[in-house]
C-alpha cells in the first residue's frame, strides 16, 4: 500500500488529523518542500495569521497576494523564524523547523528577501555577496580563510548577470534603489537556498526594472522553489502561477490570477468594495 | 581578491606612523636630551591607553557595540600586575606564618578578624598566583577575556543591543568600582596597590612562591659571605628580600624598556586588529553594525561574532592594564570609575571611529592635551586654569563631531589626498 493510499484509507481516517506521524511527515516531505499546519500567531489577541494548512511543492513558484495588513509579511516572518508562532508547525523538507533560530532555518535552506532591500551599506557590492555565500558562516572559518577563487568567480558571475559588475567595488550605500533590490536578490540567489521567500521584489521599481525583476524570478523558478509576495497585479500576471490570496490572516482563495480576478470575494477584499 | 585602495593606504600609513614615532622618533628625542625620562614614562602610559582605544574601536567602530566598561577590563589586567608588583615591592614587610610577605599596601588596610592580632594576618589565597610573572601576564589577559565572554554570552545571546548594552556595561563598571573600593575585598580598597619597587626579579620567573624562591637563592648563594642563615637554617626578613632583586622601576633604562615594550605591544595589537578587520570576519563585523537582523537570514549567528569582538577588546584592555601599572607605579579603583570608560569613547570619537589609526591618534592627542591643559599656563593676555579643561574637552568633542565626523584622522586623510591629487596632476603635466 502506498503512502497516499494509506492516508486516503477510510479505516485510517481517524488518524489523519492527529499529530503527524513519521509516515505523514514523510508523505508531506515527499510532496511538499514547505508545509505548514494550523499556523497562527496573535499579537495582543489579534490573530495576524491563521492558516490551517499550506504547502509548496518542490520546484513550484507560488505567489501570495492580499491587501495591506493581510499577514503576508507576517507569514514570511513565521516561516523564516523571525517571529515565533503562537500555535502550529512549519515543516521544511520533512523537518519541523518551528521554534528554531533565524540563522538555523537559513542554514537549512530557506532564503529571504525583505520588503525593503536589506544590504550592508558600508560594504562593497562584492563584499555583500561574499557574505551571502553558503558554507562560511562560522567565525573561525571567517577569520582564518580567504575566499576561494571559485567563490570570487561565482560572485563576479552573478554580478554580471544582474548588471552590477561595474559597481562591484562601490559601497552599497551609493547604489540606486533598483540596484539595491537586485543586490538583495543576488545575495539571496548566491546563498543557494532551496526555498526563496521574496517579499515585494517590485516595490519602488520603474516599469522596466519590474519587467527585468519578473524575468529574473521566472529564470530562478526553473531550478528553485519560490514564494513571492506581491501586490502589483501586472507583476503577478507576468509570473503566471498559482496565487494564494490572504485577507485578515486567513486564506481567502487559491487559483490562477484570472480566477482570482473573477472571484467576487477577492475583489471585495482587495478593492474594499 | 579585491582590496579597497583607501583602506590599504590607511593601514599602511598607521603602520609607518607607529614604527617611526614610537620606535625611532621618541627614543631619539630622549637620547638627544629633548625629552626627559618622565616624558617617556608618560608617553608609555598614553600608548597603553592607545591599546585600550584600539580595542574599543574594534568593538564600537566596526561592530557598533558601545561598551562603557573598558576601563573595568583594563583594571583587571592592572590589578593582576599590581598584585605581582606588590608581592615583590616594599622592602619593609611582615612575613606571615606560611613564609609569604604581606605586601605593604595590603597590610595597611588588612581587615583583621575579631580576636586576630596583626601578626596572625595571612596573605589572601587569591594573591598567591600573582607571585609568578608569567602566570600574572596570562591571568591578566585571561581574566578580562573570561569576564567579557561570560557577560557577552548572556547579553548578546538574549539580543540586548545598542543603548541598553551601553547602560548595562556602565552599570557593571560602577558595580565593579564599588567592589574594588571595599577594604574587605582585600585589594587595598580606595588606597589601591602601591609600593612597587622592582619588576621581573629572578624569583618571580621560575618559582611560584617566596619560600621556593628563597630556597633557590640560598642554594645559589651558599658560598656567599653575605649569606646569614639562622641556626635552624631559616632566613630572616632581610635575607628574604635579597632573593627578590629585579629591575628597579625607577631606573631610567627600565622605564625606557617598558616604554619600548608598550610600543611593541601597541604595534602587535594594531596588527591583530588590522588582521581581524581585513579578514572576512571583519566584513561580517561591519555587516553586524549595518544590519544585524538581516545577517541572521544568511545563516550567521551574530552573537558569536559579537562575543568574539568583545573578548578581543577586553583582552586588549587587560594587556593595556598590565603595561600601565609598572609605568604608573600605582593602581587605584579611581581607574575604574564610570567616567574613565566614557573617556575612552571620547578618544575614539575624536580620533576617528571606525579607523584603527584614528583610535590610536585620538588616545594620544586627547591625553597629551589633557596633560598639557590640566596645568596652569600664562599666555600674557590670558591665564589658562586647569578648571577650563572640561569646557575645552566638551568644545573639542562638539567641534570634532560637527566638522570632522570621521574624527581627526579625516584631517590627515584630507592633507594626504590633496598632496596625492597634486602629485598626480604634476605627473600629468610633466608627461
Amino acid at each position: 500500500m502506498t503512502q497516499e493510499n494509506l492516508l486516503l484509507n477510510p479505516a485510517l481516517a481517524k488518524y489523519r488529523d492527529c499529530r503527524p506521524s513519521q509516515v505523514q511527515k514523510d508523505y508531506w516531505a515527499s510532496r511538499y518542500v514547505l508545509f505548514v499546519e494550523n499556523l497562527s500567531v496573535s499579537f495582543d489577541g489579534f490573530k495576524a495569521v491563521d492558516i490551517p494548512n499550506y504547502g509548496v511543492r518542490h520546484g513550484e513558484l507560488r505567489v501570495i497576494i492580499g491587501p495591506n495588513g493581510a499577514g503576508k509579511t507576517t507569514f514570511c516572518d513565521l516561516v523564516s523564524g523571525k517571529t515565533p508562532a503562537s500555535t502550529g508547525k512549519v515543516y521544511f523538507d520533512g523537518r519541523d523547523i518551528s521554534g528554531l533560530d533565524e540563522s538555523e532555518i537559513a542554514l537549512f535552506g530557506i532564503g529571504r528577501k525583505f520588503q525593503t532591500p536589506t544590504v550592508f551599506d558600508s560594504l562593497s557590492t562584492y563584499e555583500n555577496l561574499l557574505l551571502a555565500l553558503p558554507g562560511n558562516q562560522g567565525w573561525r572559518k571567517n577569520l582564518l580563510e580567504k575566499e576561494k577563487e571559485e567563490e570570487t568567480f561565482q560572485v563576479l558571475e552573478i554580478l554580471k548577470k544582474v548588471g552590477l559588475f561595474e559597481q562591484r567595488n562601490e559601497l552599497a550605500k551609493s547604489l540606486s534603489h533598483g540596484q539595491r533590490q537586485w543586490l538583495a536578490i543576488s545575495a539571496l540567489i548566491i546563498s543557494k537556498p532551496r526555498l526563496l521567500l521574496v517579499d515585494e521584489p517590485a516595490a519602488g521599481l520603474t516599469d522596466k526594472e519590474t519587467e527585468k525583476t519578473a524575468d529574473l524570478l521566472l529564470e530562478l523558478a526553473q531550478d528553485h522553489t519560490l514564494i513571492v509576495i506581491e501586490h502589483d497585479m501586472d507583476f503577478v500576471r507576468r509570473l503566471n502561477s498559482t496565487v494564494t490570496v490572504l485577507n485578515e490572516g486567513k486564506v481567502l482563495a487559491e487559483g490562477t490570477i484570472d480566477e482570482m480576478e473573477e472571484n467576487e470575494e477577492v475583489m471585495e477584499a482587495y478593492l474594499g468594495r | 581578491m579585491i582590496i579597497h585602495k583607501d583602506r590599504l593606504v590607511e593601514s599602511r600609513r598607521t603602520f609607518f606612523f607607529i614604527c617611526l614615532l614610537g620606535f625611532v622618533l621618541i627614543p631619539a628625542l630622549y637620547l638627544g636630551g629633548i625629552l626627559s625620562i618622565g616624558d617617556i614614562n608618560m608617553l608609555g602610559r598614553f600608548m597603553t591607553f592607545a591599546i585600550l582605544a584600539l580595542g574599543l574601536d574594534l568593538l564600537w567602530g566596526y561592530v557598533g557595540i558601545l561598551s562603557l566598561c573598558q576601563f573595568t577590563f583594563f583594571c583587571m589586567g592592572a590589578y593582576a600586575m599590581g598584585m605581582h608588583l606588590a608581592h615583590h615591592g616594599g622592602p619593609e614587610g611582615i612575613i606571615d606564618e606560611n613564609g609569604w610577605k604581606i605586601p605593604a599596601c595590603l597590610f595597611v588596610v588588612y581587615p583583621y578578624e575579631v580576636g586576630e592580632s596583626s601578626g596572625d594576618a595571612l596573605v589572601p589565597g587569591f594573591w598567591k598566583p600573582f607571585w609568578n610573572l608569567p602566570v600574572t601576564i596570562v591571568l591578566g589577559l585571561v581574566i578580562p577575556a573570561l569576564a567579557s565572554f561570560v557577560l557577552g554570552y548572556f547579553v548578546f545571546r538574549s539580543r540586548v543591543r545598542g543603548v541598553y548594552f551601553a547602560i548595562l556595561t556602565q552599570a557593571i563598571a560602577v558595580a565593579c568600582w564599588l567592589v574594588f573600593c571595599r577594604n574587605d575585598v582585600k585589594l587595598c580598597g580606595t588606597n589601591g596597590l602601591t609600593r612597587f619597587d622592582v619588576i621581573a626579579p629572578s624569583g618571580s620567573l621560575f618559582t611560584f612562591n617566596p619560600v621556593d624562591a628563597t630556597d633557590d637563592w640560598k642554594q645559589d648563594n651558599a658560598e656567599s659571605p653575605n649569606m646569614d642563615l639562622n641556626k635552624d637554617g631559616s632566613v630572616d626578613q632581610l635575607d628574604y628580600s635579597v632573593a627578590d632583586v629585579g629591575f628597579s622601576l625607577s631606573d631610567p633604562g627600565v622605564q625606557l624598556s617598558l616604554y619600548l615594550i608598550t610600543v611593541a605591544c601597541l604595534f602587535g595589537s594594531y596588527l591583530l586588529c588590522r588582521w581581524i578587520v581585513n579578514s572576512r570576519l571583519g566584513k561580517v563585523l561591519v555587516a553586524i553594525r549595518d544590519d544585524e537582523p538581516t545577517l541572521n537570514f544568511f545563516g550567521y549567528k551574530p552573537y558569536t561574532f559579537k562575543i568574539f569582538a568583545f573578548c578581543i577588546a577586553a583582552t586588549l584592555a587587560g594587556l593595556a592594564g598590565l603595561l600601565y601599572v609598572p609605568q604608573m607605579k600605582i593602581v587605584t579603583p579611581s581607574n575604574m570609575e564610570a567616567v574613565r570608560s566614557v573617556m575612552v569613547v571620547v578618544w575614539v570619537a575624536v580620533g576617528g571611529r571606525g579607523s584603527l589609526g584614528g583610535a590610536i591618534l585620538g588616545a594620544l592627542v586627547v591625553n597629551l592635551l589633557y596633560n598639557y591643559l590640566t596645568s596652569e599656563h600664562d599666555y600674557g593676555f590670558f591665564q589658562w586654569s586647569p578648571d577650563y579643561w572640561p569646557i575645552f574637552l566638551g568644545l573639542m568633542f562638539v567641534v570634532v563631531v560637527l566638522l570632522l565626523p570621521k574624527g581627526l584622522i579625516e584631517l590627515v586623510d584630507r592633507v594626504k589626498s590633496t598632496t596625492f591629487v597634486k602629485s598626480i596632476k604634476k605627473e600629468e603635466t610633466e608627461s
